[in-house]
């Protein structure tokens, strides 16, 4: 080890911060290429339906897309409002 | 039949047209015949580039017109005689290109040529589109650097989606990566991200890398691709880049840095 490392240690590493943004941001750019373009037609569409029903909002709502070799599944998840607060 | 590669990044001023200019004359200097097309138009700047600026006289857009023969619009360079220009046009109409007319003239050079080069434009409008639409390979030119690099795979799945070869549901496009301006020295504090630390974002082969260099700047100044400046390490990274790209087997250098004096005396071994 010599002198030098010392001064380097103290460094802090921006690099490593930046490698991992960097990881997350693109598999998560990379999954939601692969989508359909229509899912968030899809999505806008299929809140408008539900409403008529159901008094949910946006949120309630939400789309997972996923894609392996065999098949593709698009899970829809809609979280119901408490039926008791209501009645 | 011509092999079209498109030098592409999605993000400007990575060293696209440098790079270019620089592999086009490697290509043709190993005795290819080589064009290497302007795809930014409005914006012309490879013909500074090549320092031919001053013998443009018909552009691309022109030939698309049909206002000018392909012989009349392409330059000779001035260094190598297997090497052709074809400059782009400096007019503001941005629908000046069009997918069958950039498809019809790519027709016609690859019956006289053996790569065509295409330089595209920054960002991932039309004319970029158009420079990566009909290629055979792809050149993604990263730097170390954040935008660059999510940009860099931006590119990747444009070309595995809107590319000719995609749509007609062909081979993919080869694509390969050129780290430019390095720093091994930087690498080595933890302030840029390595070689290998890219590599495992974008999942690409590596062509080279081509170092942070002085020479790049001097190359563009006096118009002359900096690949013909043999001493430097910019230099010589892109004449490795064309060598291995043709297949031959050169290791990779300017990944780790060079010592100094000061390092000699004091680093660890």
């Amino acid at each position: 080890m010599s002198l030098l490392d010392y001064f380097k240690i103290s460094k802090a590493g921006s690099a490593s911060i930046a490698k991992e943004r960097l990881q997350i941001l693109v598999a998560h750019e990379r999954s939601s290429r692969n989508q359909p373009s229509y899912l968030p037609q899809l999505q806008r569409e299929l809140l408008e339906v539900i409403k008529k029903y159901i008094n949910v909002d946006q949120e309630a709502i939400s789309f997972n897309f996923e894609q392996d070799d065999s098949q593709e599944t698009l899970e829809l998840n809609i979280v119901l409002p408490d039926l008791h607060a209501k009645n | 039949m011509a092999r079209i590669i498109v030098v592409t990044s999605g993000k400007g001023g990575v060293g696209k047209t440098t790079t270019s200019a620089a592999i086009s004359m490697g290509l043709a200097k190993k005795g290819h015949k080589t064009v290497v097309i302007d795809f930014d138009v409005g914006l012309r700047n490879l013909d500074l580039i090549m320092g031919c600026e001053r013998r443009v006289v018909y552009d691309f857009v022109n030939v698309i017109n049909g206002e000018a023969a392909l012989n009349q619009a392409l330059i000779r360079d001035k260094h190598c005689e297997a090497l052709s220009i074809l400059p782009a046009s400096q007019t503001r109409d941005k629908d000046a290109l069009s997918l069958e007319g950039v498809g019809k003239i790519l027709e016609d050079l690859s019956k006289d040529f053996d790569y065509i080069v295409c330089d595209s434009p920054a960002g991932i409008e039309k004319g970029a589109h158009l420079a990566m639409y009909f290629a055979d390979d792809a050149f993604i030119v990263t730097n170390p650097e954040v935008s660059s690099v999510r940009d860099s795979d931006r590119m990747l799945g444009l070309l595995s989606s809107k590319s000719r070869r995609a749509e007609l549901n062909q081979e993919p496009i080869k694509e390969y990566l050129l780290l430019s301006r390095y720093s091994p020295d930087r690498v080595k504090l933890g302030e840029m991200l390595s070689v290998q630390d890219v590599q495992e974002i974008l999942s690409l082969h590596l062509l080279g890398v081509i170092p942070e260099s002085k020479s790049v700047l001097n190359a563009s100044n006096s118009g002359t691709p900096v690949i013909l400046d043999e001493k430097s390490d910019a230099g010589q990274a892109y004449a490795d880049i064309v060598a291995r790209y043709l297949g031959e087997d050169k290791p990779h250098r300017f990944i780790d840095e060079k010592k100094g004096l000061f390092g000699k005396l004091f680093g660890s071994k």
